[in-house]
């Protein structure tokens, strides 16, 4: 099934109007060299049978586990209305609104969408988004490269792993200097970072909570690092800026995220969508679509893509970014979520998130041989010592019907016995306890498997 | 309409979060605290809903009508892909979950998805490898010209120039231009709308690291002579990137990878159906041969001989992460349910009808509307304003006319090769009916630009609004609902 509508007759009488005998005749302009060596795909099937096909690997994936993994993307409840308005067709079947006359719904929810954003965060100017949370650090950097004109970033090693990775491919061709700082419990190293930040760091990159889960107020870095004419990004986690200070209130220049957790499914890594504001100064400076307010030939209000100068299709090699499609559906999502979640509901899915969190620790807290790291107040997430490595006592707990948490080896060397763990709003007392349980219990075993295993080398 | 903020409430509710069933916590230090609560909507569930069925109203979708955008495949979105998309075994999915010991295996289903369809990428386009990573086409292109600054960094070389057509896409040279190349634009041969070949001789030097080629390009116009192109870039080790935005033209009659292309990228959105969104999420795959193969970024997913799959992480000279995790899983979902409902004959049909449709539209309006490249078009054809211009009927004055007229427009003033431009790309899922009415339409329109050209000032009429104000907008910049 192709979807091609006109029958045979009526592709027949195309042909003639075009003045050829067969189809053939339009492809004349591909030479017979590069003719196609192969083209051996499977037969097209009908929509039952691709349905079927598509039901049996989806059966194949695990995903009724109980989650408990976070590390940027988390399981949070979608209301249903979501789902119901983001999929109607004139939403998802439109493109970038280069028309608006035809296109005033979805510029009106970008706009809005812009509007939540800064809300949220306190910044001034939100754009339409970009493609996740790491491109959109990548993209606040080189931002800041170019308002300062220098070439060095400071990094904390708080943020997320997965996104220095990214930053680090994008720039690998660039003349770009990156210097790290070392987290101190967990938390943002003050003193590194303010050694660190010399003459020629054009930015900071802090997260908050950071990825260990801690939460933090960075003001005093912040003013720190402007008294050296660096600018400061922050990566923030949407939902905790519910409680949490936003970036806004304590001067940061530039506030990225992930906005997954604002109505988009986990849906194995995406789509998601990167958030990103900016202050007033900033905002001729920030890349990606920006929708504006205006009015119309009549005076009517109106919205229209704005400050297009300084995008790829205007500006070609000069533009601020390459981006043109971005995750619009995504950004729809999040924006149609906060408006069903409103004010109070958010600030309770922030208050759930960080209780059942709490909660969780106080188990974890009672269970022989694990540590829960608490030098430093955290939001929904927080590491926890194992009395081995993190990733085998993962497996286990898998088997059980839990997804426990991120072990953090892979990122942070030395810390192959730590499991990062998320809780949101979805999970109950009782999966929190049962999750308690299972853990001590595996321990447990784990130790007798251990012991008798070690009787036995001894031997 | 009016903005979501003012029909806010104070006190009024959307949704019931669940009690909380453990004791509440005050764990975080007040000067951690924002100060007061963000000033989020106050709404009710029919509130919300009513707004944002009242804003869908104000869209216009492939499925409101025709959608001849060029460059940009607004072809027919399945719903099945829909259907399949939203399976839990795939939508709850946590990304994170094969990176625990043993998860790989409970995510079989997800990854032998992602491998498969690397692998019917590869046959549709003659590429050695695919990566499914770059989240939208210009990713892709960014990731491409990334893997071929590895390329060239292995060897020792660090070259600092790209070649681009002046007819390429605009997120060519801005790719290219972010990666760290300077860009250098190539002249298209003003007779045959073809990338000039002997200014491209003279261009080419040591110092070139790739040619980024689309092809059909931008006027719709196959470049035949396309071997020569790679030959002379590969005569001086400098590669050639395809830029995949027009593929929906090509399947089963050309595989760039058959013409010796190094580098291209795929963009499912356009040529796989998956939906645009409202601009985006889209997928940029990105398919290499084989001397690229090890630059691609981590993950790579692997077959085990037990026939199991597997992340594979170990790649020493991997360009590294390009996205979080592998891409955006379900929006390459939708992808590859496309291709399995079609299969290879059903692509082949959408290619020839896709071509055969343009054609046809082009033939009808060449009379009337200046065809600066009078030849067999591709996917798409790019007329001319110009003779209506002359009346002061310009390709944005015609855009306004066919909205009042219930079509959206073709792309405008774009490629900026052509003068005046209408880039027009109706796609293989419209009926022969939809195209005769909209060239009716345009011969309309095309007679009241001679009669009455004073009159089209004052179109779009039967939008919500007409021509908003765009240099107020730039100028007063209302871009949040607060300031």
């Amino acid at each position: 099934m192709s979807f091609v509508a006109n029958t045979p007759a009526q592709r027949e009488e195309m042909l003639r109007a075009c003045g050829v005998s067969s189809v053939d005749e339009l492809f004349a302009d591909i030479p017979a060299s590069v003719a196609p060596k192969s083209f051996r795909l499977p037969p097209g099937a009908s929509e039952h049978e691709v349905l079927t096909y598509f039901q049996q690997l989806a059966e194949r994936n695990y995903a009724q586990l109980t989650v408990f993994l976070g590390g940027g993307v988390y399981d949070h409840f979608i209301p249903s209305a979501v789902d119901a308005l983001a999929s109607r067709g004139e939403f998802f079947t439109a493109y970038t609104p280069y028309q608006p006359e035809l296109s005033q719904g979805t510029l009106q929810a970008i706009y809005e969408y812009q509007t939540h954003i800064c809300r949220l965060t306190g910044m001034d100017a939100a754009n339409a988004s970009m493609y996740d949370g790491g491109t959109a650090i990548y993209e606040a950097c080189q931002m800041a490269l170019h308002t300062t004109r220098r070439s060095r970033i400071v990094v904390d090693e708080g943020v997320n792993p997965v996104y220095r990775k990214m930053l680090y491919s994008y720039t690998a061709n660039l003349d770009i200097d990156f210097t790290e700082v070392p987290t101190s419990h967990g938390a943002c190293h003050r003193e590194l970072i303010e050694q660190t930040v010399g003459d020629d760091v054009a930015a900071v990159i802090l997260q908050n909570p950071n990825f260990f889960g801690v939460v933090d107020n960075h003001e005093d870095v912040v003013a720190r690092c402007h008294e050296r004419g660096s600018l400061v990004i922050q990566s923030v986690y949407p939902v905790a800026m519910a409680l949490l200070k936003p970036p806004g209130e304590i001067g940061v220049d530039i506030a990225v995220g992930e906005g997954q957790s604002l109505g988009n499914p986990l849906a194995f890594g995406g789509p998601y969508l990167g958030f990103m504001a900016t202050n007033r100064k900033l905002v001729r400076k920030m890349p990606g679509r920006i929708v504006g307010r205006t009015l119309d030939r009549e005076g009517r209000e109106a919205f229209v893509l704005t400050l297009q100068a300084r995008e790829q299709h205007i500006r070609r090699e000069k533009a601020t970014s390459n981006i043109c499609t971005n995750e619009a559906l995504c950004a729809l999502r999040a924006h149609m979520y906060l408006s069903l979640v409103g004010k109070e509901g958010m600030r309770e899915v922030a208050q759930l998130c960080h209780a059942k969190a709490e909660y969780a620790k106080s188990r974890f807290k009672t269970i022989p041989g694990v540590r829960v790291m608490e030098t430093n107040p955290t939001f929904n997430e927080f590491t926890v010592r194992l009395p081995a490595d993190a990733g085998v006592i993962a497996g286990r707990l898998v088997e059980r019907g839990i997804a426990p948490g991120l072990p953090l080896g892979r990122y942070y060397q030395g810390m192959e016995n730590y499991l990062l763990v998320a809780v949101t709003e979805k999970r109950t007392k009782a999966e929190i306890g049962n999750f308690a349980e299972v853990l001590e219990e595996v321990l447990a075993h784990y130790w007798d498997f251990e012991e008798e295993h070690s009787e036995r080398i001894e031997v | 309409m009016s903005v979501v903020f003012e029909r806010s409430v104070p006190g009024r509710r959307g949704v019931r979060l669940p009690g909380c069933d453990v004791p509440l916590a005050e764990a975080i230090p007040e000067k951690c605290l924002r100060e007061r609560s963000a000033e989020l909507c106050e709404l009710s569930e029919l509130d919300v809903v009513r707004h944002f069925t009242g804003l869908s109203r104000l869209n216009f979708g492939v499925d409101t009508g025709f959608y001849p955008l060029g460059s940009c495949t607004m072809k027919y979105n399945p719903r099945v892909s829909e259907r399949i998309a939203g399976l839990a075994g795939f939508s709850q999915l946590h990304p994170f979950l094969p990176q625990l010991r043993s998860g790989g295996m409970l995510t079989q289903g997800a990854l032998q998805l992602l491998y498969e369809l690397e692998h019917v990428l590869c046959e549709i386009t003659g590429m050695e490898a695919f990566t499914l990573q770059p989240l939208a086409g210009a990713h892709g292109e960014l990731t491409g010209m990334m893997l071929i600054a590895a390329y060239h960094r292995d060897k020792g070389n660090r070259r600092q120039t790209v070649l681009i057509p002046d007819e390429a896409h605009g997120t060519n040279p801005s790719s290219a231009a972010i990666t760290g190349y300077r860009t250098v634009p190539v002249p298209t041969d003003t007779t045959s709308g073809r990338l000039d070949l002997e200014a491209l001789e003279a261009l080419i030097d040591d110092e070139t690291a790739a040619i980024m080629l689309t092809n059909p390009n931008t006027l719709g116009i196959f470049n035949s002579d396309i071997e020569r192109v790679v030959e002379l870039a590969h005569a001086r080790d400098a590669l050639v990137y395809y830029d995949g935005a027009n593929l929906n033209a090509i399947l089963g009659k050309f595989r760039p990878g058959d013409a010796g292309i190094d580098v291209m990228h795929v963009n499912v959105h356009k040529t796989c159906a998956t939906p645009h969104g409202g601009g985006g999420p889209g997928a940029g795959p990105v398919g290499v041969r084989k001397h690229l193969v090890p630059f691609l970024p981590i993950s790579r997913i692997q077959k085990r001989q037990d026939n199991s799959y597997m992340l594979d992480y170990d790649q020493p000279k991997s360009i590294g992460y390009v996205a979080p995790f592998y891409g955006n899983f379900s929006i390459l979902v939708r992808a590859y349910a496309y291709i399995k409902l079609l299969g290879g004959e059903g692509l082949v049909e959408v290619s020839e009808n896709a071509v055969l449709n343009a054609n046809y539209v082009m033939q009808a309006l060449k009379e009337r509307y200046a065809l600066p490249y009078d030849r067999t078009c591709m996917h798409e054809c790019v007329l001319s304003a110009s003779r209506q211009a002359e009346k002061g009927v310009h390709a944005i004055d015609i855009a306004k006319a066919l909205i009042d007229r219930g079509y959206h427009p073709p792309t405008v003033y774009f490629p900026l090769i052509v003068k005046e431009a209408m880039m027009i790309e109706p796609t293989e899922t419209e009926s022969k009916e939809t195209l005769d009415a909209f060239i009716s339409a345009m011969l309309e329109i095309a007679d009241e630009a001679e009669q009455n050209p004073d009159a089209f000032a004052q179109l779009p009429k039967n939008a919500p609004v007409c021509r908003p104000d765009e240099v107020k907008a730039a100028r007063d910049m209302d871009v949040c609902y607060d300031i």
